[in-house]
């Protein structure tokens, strides 16, 4: 077990850099979860799935177009709106009638469709993984004090914020927005001055959902895209919510960060238990502010 | 004390049906004598984990932990260390509920949502040591052949084994749910305000009552163990919290015997659906669905509500 023997100014940057471009798939996951979670008060364990189907669909759709880059454009934008359909579907099918419901058969619920779409990929795709390449313009890599470092995880470092600021206007400029986060706080009270509060959830619902698939989306040329990708995003990016602070997207934001810069530099520190890195650190948070970092709409 | 907890039916049912499990085994297959052990090792499991969240009235979102940690005890002390086989039987469910108290200190503090998303987040780092440490647990292969005692190592010495353990177990968590503790319990779930009005101390309340739970769902872990010789990471991943979540809601989580029954109909259904169809999740979804749609007491629940309406007399509930 070498420990921290081999630590070097370049190679830490070099693991700063993937942790940001890591930090921003799970920001863009964990900002539709907080969304969802702050707005409807759903803990939606669905949101992996969503995320993983996000990933499949990418796939397909840049498969059609031979992989090309045109085909790496429009699977970015038409997968997260396959996945803000099907949620769609969902909530005026089945959620819209659960809401007074306790958060516990809430998270139930949102569990039985975890289990439904992990079969429906199955199902689709069958059990085998499927890989993307990224498209010619972001393959290969550059070269940064003599690390090479891919092409696209800078890609993700220009997403990140870009996907922060639309975040931003969409919540603080937007009539909806101001509703929304209005209803976060009293759904009562909108609901008195005459708001239609339902499609108000429905939109911040589908909203949330197209995030997840958004990263999905993203994710998809990074990694092999497999069954269990859900399982393994949705606890991180609860855990996310929780330290940054429910329905913050901000939280979630720091949240993000914390988590994956504690993650790739856990792994030049200790790679065999680099996964127990952002849990201590979530735990660390947890015991000194136990409602998360930033304020919480609840 | 033993007439106002067990009416003459319980005791009668009770003792009726631990004398057709005696005889089971006489009359069925091996297959259907390893069924029966499973569900009441899973059965423990579930209502162990209704303690705290059925009469407890707390988020327990990652009971497995607990399950899993016992099952690993069990098999590290038969595999790697040189105490008797009996020991570990002992050792394991008092590490379960050591990690319940460790991880109830760090949790309790919370309430409700916080609290159940904490305990996520923690029992996930211990499934990420076991799942990591490949020299000690075995990595995300387990370990198989784990040596049980000669006496219950054939499939009817664990079915016996089993059946006698999840007994008296059930037999003690019933007591406890009916002890001064247990009413404390309960009044803590429904009203946490008044209860620390009166001065009680709810933390530690709840602190005593996640260990308990926690030795108990040890106890499964070990049952577990008994019959499959084998332990690996899925038995303490967080998708089977939220199964044995499902096992109290299907069987009723405000009746003692609910989640027993919720077990009995999950693990069944998926051997059986299982023979049918690879696609087991996806039925279970939809039964899930259909359950908190349409009845969000339970199966019990629904049968004790519906006769207890028509002869308002029988008010017998466990």
């Amino acid at each position: 077990m070498e420990f921290a023997a081999n630590i070097t100014l370049a190679a830490l940057l070099q693991q700063v850099l993937v942790g940001l471009s890591r930090t921003t798939i799970l920001f863009i996951v964990a900002s539709g979860l907080s969304l969802v979670l702050g707005v409807l008060r759903i803990p939606n364990v669905a949101h992996g799935s969503l995320y993983m189907i996000g990933a499949f669909c990418t796939y397909t759709v840049a498969t059609l177009f031979g992989q090309s880059t045109l085909g790496f454009w429009l699977a970015l934008i038409i997968a997260p709106l396959i996945v803000a359909l099907i949620s769609f579907i969902v909530e005026r099918g089945l959620f819209c009638h659960l809401y007074e419901r306790e958060h516990l058969m809430l998270l139930l619920f949102t569990f039985s469709f975890t289990l439904v779409f992990g079969d429906l990929v199955k199902l689709v795709w069958g059990s085998d993984y499927r890989s993307l390449t990224p498209p010619a313009f972001l393959m290969g890599f550059i070269t940064i004090s003599d690390l090479p470092f891919p092409k696209y995880n800078l890609f993700l470092l220009v997403v990140g914020p870009l996907v922060a600021a639309g975040l931003w206007f969409l919540t603080q400029k937007t009539k909806i927005g101001k509703i929304a986060r209005a209803a976060a706080v009293d759904r009562e009270m909108v609901g008195a001055i005459g708001i239609n509060v339902n499609l108000v959830f429905a939109a911040v619902f589908v909203i949330g959902c197209y995030l997840a698939g958004l990263g999905g989306a993203l994710v998809a040329p990074t990694q092999n895209i497999t069954q269990g990708m859900d399982h393994a995003i949705i606890i991180e990016a609860f855990l996310i919510v929780i330290i940054g602070g429910l329905g913050n997207i901000w939280g979630a934001l720091l949240g993000a960060l914390i988590f994956g810069l504690t993650d790739s530099i856990g792994i030049l520190v200790w790679p065999q238990f680099a996964i127990v890195f952002p849990y201590v650190a979530v735990v660390l948070v947890l015991l000194f502010r136990p409602k998360g970092l930033l304020k919480s709409t609840w | 004390m033993f007439k106002a907890l067990f009416s003459t039916k319980t005791t009668v049912i009770g003792i009726l049906l631990l004398g057709i499990f005696l005889l089971l085994p006489q009359f069925l297959s091996r297959f259907y004598i390893y069924l029966l052990a499973l569900i009441f090792a899973t059965g423990l499991l579930a209502t162990s984990l209704n303690l705290v969240l059925g009469f407890g009235g707390m988020y327990q979102f990652h009971h497995a932990v607990f399950y899993g940690l016992g099952a690993y005890a069990l098999a590290l002390f038969a595999t790697k260390s040189g105490l008797p086989l009996w020991a570990g039987y002992i050792l394991a469910p008092v590490c379960s509920a050591a990690l319940g108290l460790a991880l109830g200190l760090i949790t309790v503090r919370l309430s409700k949502l916080y609290f159940g998303m904490l305990q996520i987040s923690l029992g996930s780092l211990v499934w990420a040591i076991v799942y990591r440490w490949y020299s000690f647990t075995g990595g995300d292969d387990g370990i198989h052949g784990i040596p049980v005692p000669d006496l219950i190592g054939s499939s009817t010495g664990a079915y016996y084994f089993n059946l006698i353990i999840t007994g008296a177990c059930l037999l003690l968590m019933y007591l406890i749910v009916n002890s001064p503790f247990g009413r404390v319990f309960q009044g803590i779930r429904d009203n946490p305000e008044r209860c620390l009005a009166v001065g009680i101390n709810v933390r530690s309340q709840q602190l005593v009552g996640q260990t308990v739970a926690a030795f108990f769902a040890g106890v499964a872990g070990t049952l577990f163990v008994t019959v499959e010789g084998s332990v690996f990471p899925d038995l303490m991943f967080w998708t089977l919290s939220l199964e044995i979540l499902i096992m109290c809601l299907l069987g009723g989580w405000f009746i003692f015997m609910g989640p027993m029954l919720g077990a009995t109909i999950m693990v069944t259904l998926r051997t059986f659906v299982g023979i049918y169809t690879e696609y087991w999740t996806l039925v279970l979804g939809i039964v899930l669905m259909l359950l908190i749609f349409f009845m969000p007491e339970g199966v019990l629940g629904l049968v004790i509500h519906r006769t207890e309406s028509k002869e308002p007399a029988a008010r017998e509930a466990g």
